[in-house]
Formats: C-alpha cells, sequence, structure tokens
C-alpha cells in the first residue's frame, strides 16, 4: 500500500500548479458545476478533477462555496448545471445514498452523530448491504445475527483504532466535540469507502487530538483511500495534504502542492493574509498599522476623489 | 361514595375494549413518533379508512367478513402511500399538517350526505360484525368481584389483547433489528443516515405503512367491538388521546402505549366516576354551588390535563422511558 501512495504522489509532480489541472489517475472529474442561490453563484466551477490515492485539502475564505460543492458531489444538493464523475460513472441526478453506497462518504461540518444511540449502533449503522435493515428478515433475529456479529467485530477494531473503545456503550451524545468527530469518521470508515470527504475534520478540537486526527486521516490514505477535506487550520493543509486546491466565490482559484498554494500571491491576498505564516503573538502591532496605513493611502493615490 | 362502582368504572375502562383501542392506535403513533420520528397527527384517519374499510365492504358491497378485513387493512396501506408519497421527502412539521388535514377530510366524507349510500352518513354503518359476533366461544359474561365483564366484552377483550400482544412482539421484533436501528437513526438525524448510504425515504415509507396498519386494526377493532361504524368518533381528539397515552406510558418503548392507555383510561374513567358520584344525589360531596353534576363530566379533563403537565415536568420519558436518553438533546 504504502509504495501506490508515494506512487500517486509522485504522479501529482508532474501536474500543472494551475487552477482545473487535469490529474494522471482522477477518481472525480467534474465539469461546469454551477449552483446559483438567488442572484449568488454560490459554486461555479469550470473544471474539477481529484487524484486517486493521496490527500487533496480544499481551502478557501469562508463562504467560497467549498461545503456547497461537498454537499453537490455526495448528492446532497441538486446543482443548476454541470456534470461530475465518480469512477468514471456519472453522478448527476443520483440520491445521496447510492452516491455513498459507491464508494464517497462525507462527514458533516457540524458532526452528526445519532445522540440517542450508543457509539456501537452509530457504528454498526455504518454497514452497508446488512441483510437484517430490510423490512421482511428483520424480524427473524436468525438470519441477520451472523452479518450483525461480523459487523460488530469490525466496529470494535475501529473504535479501538480510533481510542473510542472504551465509550462503546456510551450515548454518542454524551461524547466531547472530539470525540464525535472521531466517531464520525469511524462510522463512515464501516461503509468501506473509497473517497472520504471530510467537512473541516479540526473544527473546535482540542490541539492534542488534533495530531491524533491528523494521523487518522494520514492512516486513511496509508490504506489506500483517497481523503478530499475541507480545512481552515493551514498546519494540517501544510502537514498531511498532497495537493490543495483553492476556491474564492465559488470558484477555483489555484491548485498545486501545498508549498506552490502557499507561496501564490493571488492565495495570500485571497486568503492566507501576509502573516499567515508567523505566529501571532510575535507580529509587531506598530509595523502592521504603519504597513497598512501606507496601502490605505497608496490606495488613495490610485483612486481621485469626488468631492 | 361508593368505590365498588369507582373501581368497577376504571377497571372495566382499563382492561376492556376502550383502552384496547387506545392501545394498537398508540403502538402504531410509537412506530411512527417514537421511533422514526414521524410526526403523524392523523392516525384517525388510519383507523377511520380501517373502519369504514371493513364497514363497507360488508354492507354496502355484501363481500365476506375476512374479505372486508383483507380490504381494510389494504386501504390503510393505500393511504400511507398516498400521505408518505408528497409528504415524506418534506420537514416533519408538514407530515404533521398533511396528516391532520387527511384524518379530518377522510371523517368529513365518511360523514358526508352526498355518499350517505356507500359509508351511511352521519349515522354511519352497521350490520357488518355478525361474524365477529358468531365466533364469540362464551356463554355468559364474567364476574371477578371487582370488575364485570359482558359475554361481548369478554370476546372482545380476549381478541383485543391477543391483537396487542401479537402487534408487541411484532415491534419488539422488528426495533431490535438493524431495521429499526435506522428507524432511530432517521429519528435522530436523517442526513447522516442518508450519508452512510440508507434510502431514508423508503424507511420512512414503510415506518409510515407499518403504523398506519396498527391505526387501522384499532379502527376495525373500534367498530366490531359496538358493531357500528361511525364517523363522528374518529375526529382529532382519537388521535390526541393516543398520543397523551403513548406519552405516559413512554415513546420509544415497545409496552409503552400499552402501559399508557391502560393508566390513561383507568384514571379517566375513575375520575369520572368519582366526579359524578361527589356531585349526585340530595346531599352531594361538592355542593352543587361549587360543582353541578353536568360540569362534573368535564372536570375530569381539567384534572387529566394537569396531570399530563406534571408528569411532562417532572418524568418527561413517560414511566417505561429513559432517563438518559431526554437528558441528550444538544446535538
Amino acid at each position: 500500500m504504502a509504495a501506490d501512495v508515494s506512487a500517486a504522489r509522485a504522479a501529482l509532480a508532474g501536474v500543472p500548479n494551475e487552477p482545473g489541472a487535469s490529474k494522471p489517475d482522477p477518481i472525480v472529474k467534474g465539469d461546469n458545476i454551477v449552483r446559483t442561490f438567488g442572484g449568488l453563484k454560490a459554486v461555479d466551477v469550470e473544471h474539477l478533477e481529484i487524484q486517486r490515492g493521496v490527500i487533496t485539502a480544499l481551502i478557501g475564505p469562508n463562504g467560497a462555496g467549498k461545503t456547497t460543492l461537498f454537499n453537490l458531489l455526495t448528492g446532497f444538493d441538486e446543482p443548476d448545471s454541470g456534470d461530475w464523475a465518480f469512477n468514471g460513472k456519472k453522478l448527476s441526478n443520483v440520491p445521496a445514498y447510492k452516491v455513498a453506497r459507491l464508494g464517497m462518504v462525507r462527514t458533516f461540518q457540524l458532526t452528526k452523530v445519532l445522540s440517542k444511540l450508543t457509539v456501537i449502533e452509530n457504528m454498526r449503522l455504518g454497514a452497508t448491504g446488512q441483510r437484517g435493515e430490510k423490512f421482511w428478515s428483520a424480524a427473524f433475529k436468525s438470519l441477520w445475527s451472523a452479518q450483525e456479529d461480523a459487523n460488530t467485530v469490525r466496529a470494535d477494531d475501529l473504535l479501538a483504532r480510533f481510542k473510542l473503545d472504551a465509550k462503546r456503550e456510551d450515548f454518542a451524545g454524551s461524547l466531547s466535540g472530539g470525540q464525535r468527530k472521531l466517531l464520525e469518521m469511524a462510522r463512515a470508515l464501516m461503509v468501506d469507502p473509497e473517497l472520504i470527504m471530510l467537512d473541516e475534520p479540526m473544527a473546535g478540537v482540542n490541539p492534542a487530538l488534533k495530531q491524533s486526527l491528523l494521523e487518522h486521516v494520514k492512516s486513511l490514505r496509508d490504506e489506500g483511500r483517497t481523503v478530499l477535506f475541507v480545512e481552515h487550520d493551514m498546519d494540517m493543509v501544510r502537514d498531511i495534504s498532497d495537493w490543495v486546491i483553492v476556491m474564492a466565490q465559488g470558484q477555483i482559484v489555484a491548485e498545486g502542492t501545498p508549498q506552490a498554494v502557499m507561496a501564490d500571491q493571488a492565495v495570500i491576498d485571497a486568503y492566507l493574509g501576509a502573516h499567515h505564516d508567523t505566529d501571532i503573538s510575535e507580529i509587531d502591532v506598530e509595523e502592521l498599522e504603519t504597513e497598512a496605513e501606507a496601502e490605505l493611502a497608496a490606495q488613495s493615490k490610485e483612486t481621485p476623489t469626488h468631492d | 361514595m361508593d368505590f365498588g362502582t369507582l373501581i368497577d368504572a376504571a377497571l372495566s375502562s382499563a382492561l376492556g375494549p376502550q383502552a384496547i383501542v387506545f392501545a394498537l392506535a398508540a403502538i402504531g403513533l410509537n412506530v411512527h413518533f417514537g421511533y422514526t420520528g414521524l410526526l403523524n397527527f392523523g392516525q384517525a384517519g388510519f383507523m377511520a379508512v380501517g373502519a369504514f374499510g371493513l364497514a363497507v365492504s360488508v354492507t354496502t358491497w355484501d363481500l365476506p367478513f375476512w374479505v372486508g378485513i383483507a380490504i381494510a387493512l389494504l386501504a390503510t396501506v393505500v393511504l400511507a402511500i398516498i400521505l408518505g408519497v408528497p409528504t415524506l421527502r418534506l420537514r416533519a412539521d408538514y407530515l404533521a399538517i398533511a396528516t391532520i388535514a387527511t384524518s379530518e377530510i377522510l371523517r368529513l366524507i365518511f360523514g358526508s350526505v352526498e355518499a350517505k349510500e356507500t359509508f351511511g352518513g352521519s349515522n354511519g354503518l352497521t350490520g357488518f360484525s355478525t361474524t365477529y359476533k358468531d365466533l364469540n366461544p362464551y356463554n355468559s359474561g364474567l364476574d371477578l368481584g371487582v370488575v364485570s365483564f359482558s359475554r361481548n366484552d369478554l370476546w372482545s377483550i380476549t381478541v383485543g389483547w391477543s391483537l396487542v400482544a401479537i402487534s408487541c412482539l411484532i415491534v419488539w421484533s422488528l426495533m431490535r433489528s438493524p431495521w429499526g436501528r435506522v428507524l432511530r437513526s432517521i429519528r435522530e438525524d436523517e442526513d447522516a443516515v442518508r450519508s452512510l448510504g440508507k434510502n431514508v425515504f423508503a424507511y420512512k415509507m414503510q415506518a409510515l405503512i407499518l403504523g398506519g396498519v396498527f391505526g387501522g386494526i384499532a379502527g376495525i377493532f373500534h367498530v366490531l367491538k359496538q358493531a357500528s361504524a361511525v364517523p363522528t368518533d374518529f375526529n382529532t381528539t382519537f388521535t390526541f388521546y393516543a398520543y397523551a397515552a403513548l406519552l405516559v406510558g413512554g415513546a420509544a418503548r415497545v409496552l409503552g402505549p400499552v402501559v399508557g392507555s391502560i393508566l390513561f383510561w383507568f384514571i379517566i374513567a375513575g375520575l369520572g366516576s368519582f366526579f359524578s358520584q361527589a356531585t349526585s344525589g340530595t346531599d352531594p360531596l361538592i355542593p352543587a354551588s361549587i360543582m353541578t353534576d353536568t360540569q362534573a363530566s368535564l372536570v375530569r379533563f381539567i384534572v387529566l390535563g394537569l396531570g399530563l403537565m406534571l408528569l411532562m415536568i417532572f418524568r418527561p420519558q413517560g414511566i417505561f422511558g429513559d432517563r438518559r436518553e431526554i437528558a441528550i438533546d444538544g446535538r
């Protein structure tokens, strides 16, 4: 598996760092995806490709359309126009549950754990193709108990991996924010997805847990899955992503390796800010103010006043 | 005050056919609301369709009794599908509005003058329960001392509690299965279930049909035990009494609706008997200046409402509910 990852990364090396660049082995391929809310074009993506077997980060300012794009790709929202394919299969007008069954599973920005079900029940729900979930066989335990046991074993393994095994019998609603993120990720893995899409996996997670979450996301790639995630935490983007796509005002404005994207002046202006690399406490406020004033002065010179 | 009469009235309601009807209806609501989170405010509609499905088949169309039962059950399935297709894709509150409207529409159609030939107008239909009565194996009623049942009631109680037991068994066996787990998950968060590859719409439809069929059985039993189908019986109060019974017993518990409706009718009949005795006679316990005997029959509902409020404040999970589940409300 590890060889696959380096091969997939190596394949990315030849890809030009430009918006809508085509990849050697895309798992998702989309064209002209447009979604408007009233007069606002929330998503307007000309061309999008996501490389198989690597971690791709989707970044951009608030309201850039990242989550909307997630919703469109996974069938939770319908676009005004455009088509996209997953593993070569067209997904326009395919309902969300079928998208998930095909192997494209998402998590949510605001975690959606099933509060009044226990952690292990949350996990068992994730398993696909359950005989016991069919109405006519549900009433007869002998028809599904063997499959249920197998699913439970798999669920317990995942819980141990995500260090949730101590919480097995607790209600999911009693978990902390970070544990919910872990549970959601573990539950998504019960579906055994090829592409896992994480919507802000680090939001509201403490630094210690963040570190272990990072490892978990990396381990997803290392076991051969493709990961696409939305994140504002630039440390995470820098640390673990192999490729970064930057969105602003619904469009893809930049693409490339993390290093290339973070050095891109357009990205710095639109999203990161000039001081994104410095610790906020080290920034000299006075210097910043002089800079800002100089910038303002320069602007007012450019635009003549009308009085 | 004659406590013998009071206990007899309370027990014969709580164990008799009346409580059974509401237990069956509440079992259906438990599938809808308790397990799946579907806010069905039109259970009376499902009951009416079951009731008139049987009555019309046998009385108006002269079909055999058992064919009538089959038609009645099929009619509730059809109603569930017709209701579900447009509304189950929408948010929960829309289902509530659509169902309460549907149940009222059905009641008015069944009672309308224009359809008198088929549904019997406001007097309803009779003469469809001969087969049911002929099946009665008992020769006489039952007198247990504290409570007595007539021969007809004894037969209805036998049939009714058997139906309740079978229904509970079905609900129990379904809800412990992965299928039941999907329903409970839908109640918690539909989108999460969808993101895991489950066809939420299909599950909601199955739940609506299952609960609707239990409602239909309640309606069939209701008209069989009294040998007449009257449209005004199926007003919205019917639905809300069933909800009250469900919440008293505890939603999302197999026996919640059953114990709830036994208790509900024990209290309502007990209070009714108490107040009517306390205000009747030449020297009533409660003088007429405070309450007359015509007012007494309404006061029991005031007391009952107060009791429900206290229950919701101090034991919101109902009798069987799990306090820990109620404590979790943050998503």
